[in-house]
């Protein structure tokens, strides 16, 4: 194969346009041994059809965030369980379309085109998350988030959820709760940050656990503290001038 | 409100100060530590095993780049002098034992995604295909397919000791073959730095009095640049980026070959090298070579 049928076919490889490498096909100039890669065909239009997947799992998880930021309001809060109801339904159209996502790339690729959904997949651990503690006020496990999302939750099954997204997922719960705490004391709720404070001090402990890389992941952890200290204040607020004793629920979070 | 400040701080010793939090947790439940407790220990170890093959793959990588870059400053040695094939045979002694590490990286990836880990083997990887295409050109002036060189990638398990290791530690009974495939990019990416080399090569063999090899490499290095070129900015970033580089190279030979050409004729060869050398000196300059 010639230098030049060479480049062609690399070309292909790096994922152009299907008549751009008819064209390169067609090319027979210059010397040397010629060998017309496989490779021309590989992964030349998947891109685009994963990020068109994207784009739709983008637009339902945009609908189920708008549905959830409502409980930040003050009637909002009687609405939970609705609220995490619609979330549920909404989940089966993320469901519907992960599966179609599964279908656009080989299998054992997941990690080449992990940078297209990476985002997407985050926020959907998120807004699962959420939903769970506004159901449960637990942390969804790793395997439940999968389930909601209808992917795997080991690599090795399939698409899979990595570690990594489900822990970056997790820490944008702890922000949403500060907001939430803040939010809940507006509204009159003084019970709710004080469970709010134990769950984020427990989720702060298991955090520490994890010996973590200067990545985006640390830095994402980073503002964990910000959102422990936040909470806190709040907790403080309540207890100094004696609202907490008004909770009707039994705080968790002594002080 | 001590907490913080405390807390916020000493990020290096969060495992030795025990937070205040857990420490709350410890005086709930001695024994029991929560699921939630629990489900992060694991994530620890997890991601503890994950970030420890990365390690050893980016230890894996420096030294495949090291022998590579020693095998190529080998390969500038060669001339069709009698050494010639003694700096050839050497050479391949040393890309073998790059081989060699490119088998253990293919045995940490067994079973892995290699994607995930491509960030830590790709500059190795480059600087092996720059060496070993450079070692084929100089063979037969000709440039190495990517398949080619996946060919020598492919590797089984060698001694009995090996095999052993292999079935006790609970793998399939097969024969045990490991490879490595070099991916499109990581190829472009190392072809491009060969032409840098075969610039070098150039000027050197002009010095040597060979007044063939230039005009051969011109050619040569024309065709790379043309497929360079025809793939363009639809390539990722670090292709493009190497296309300014590969321009200059091919202008320091282009000019060479122009020099040889219209003053070659004119000046005896003992002189040629005195010719070059001047340009030489500058190309150094320029390039902060040692």
């Amino acid at each position: 194969m010639s230098v030049s049928e060479m480049f062609a076919a690399l070309q292909g490889a790096l994922g152009q346009d299907q008549d751009i490498r008819e064209v390169a096909g067609r090319a027979r100039v210059g010397a040397g041994r010629c060998v017309v890669s496989a490779v021309a065909a590989d992964g030349a239009l998947w891109p685009q059809e994963i990020r068109k997947v994207v784009q739709t799992l983008e637009q339902t998880a945009r609908e189920i965030l708008t549905l959830l930021q409502g409980v930040h309001q003050g009637p909002g809060f009687q609405h939970i369980p609705k609220k995490c109801q619609k979330a549920r339904e909404h989940f089966g159209t993320v469901r519907t379309q992960m599966e179609s996502l599964k279908t656009k790339f080989p299998a054992d690729q997941y990690y080449r085109f992990h940078e297209h959904w990476r985002f997407v997949l985050q926020r959907l651990v998120f807004l699962a998350a959420f939903v769970v503690y506004l159901e449960s006020e637990t942390l969804v496990t790793r395997e439940a988030v999968a389930e909601i999302l209808g992917i795997e939750a080991d690599r090795e099954r399939g698409f899979h959820l990595d570690i990594e997204d489900y822990l970056s997922g997790v820490l944008t719960l702890a922000s949403e709760l500060a907001r939430l705490a803040v939010n809940s004391v507006t509204a009159g709720d003084y019970a709710r940050p004080l469970r709010i404070s134990a769950f984020i001090n427990e989720l702060d402990s298991g955090f520490r656990l994890l010996n973590l890389k200067n990545d985006s992941l640390r830095k994402r952890y980073d503002g964990l503290k910000y959102d422990v200290k936040k909470i806190e204040e709040v907790v403080y607020d309540l207890s100094i001038r004696g609202l907490n004793k008004e909770a009707t629920v039994g705080a968790g979070g002594e002080k | 409100i001590s907490y913080f400040i405390g807390s916020g701080g000493f990020r290096k010793r969060k495992h030795d100060n025990f937070p205040h939090g857990q420490r709350r947790e410890e005086k709930e439940n001695v024994n029991t530590p929560s699921a939630l407790m629990t489900s992060f220990k694991s994530f620890q170890l997890e991601l503890d095993t994950r970030h420890d093959k990365y390690e050893r793959l980016v230890k894996l990588s420096r030294d495949i780049t090291i022998e590579s870059k020693r095998t190529i400053f080998l390969l500038h040695r060669f001339t069709s002098a009698p050494n010639g094939e003694e700096i050839l045979s050497e050479s391949e002694v040393k890309l073998d034992a790059v081989r060699r590490k490119i088998k253990q990286v293919a045995q940490e990836l067994i079973g892995e995604d290699m994607y995930q880990f491509h960030r830590a083997i790709s500059p190795g990887l480059q600087e092996y295909v720059e060496a070993v295409s450079f070692q084929y050109f100089i063979k037969t002036r000709s440039l190495i397919s990517v398949e080619e060189i996946n060919k020598q990638l492919i590797f089984t398990a060698e001694d009995r000791e090996e095999t052993t290791n292999m079935s006790s530690s609970g793998h399939d009974k097969q024969a045990h073959t490991w490879s490595l495939k070099v991916t499109p990019v990581d190829y472009l990416l190392g072809v491009a730095d060969l032409t840098g080399e075969l610039m070098r090569l150039c000027i050197s063999s002009v010095g040597n009095g060979d007044i063939d090899t230039p005009f051969e490499l011109s050619q040569f290095l024309r065709q790379i640049y043309d497929g360079f070129t025809f793939i363009g900015n639809t390539g990722p970033y670090e292709v493009s980026k190497k296309l300014y580089t590969l321009k200059q190279s091919l202008a320091k030979v282009e000019n060479a070959c122009y020099t040889l050409k219209v003053r070659g004729s004119e000046i005896p060869k003992h002189m040629l090298a005195d010719v070059f050398s001047t340009k030489t000196e500058l190309i150094d300059q320029e390039e902060g070579l040692p």
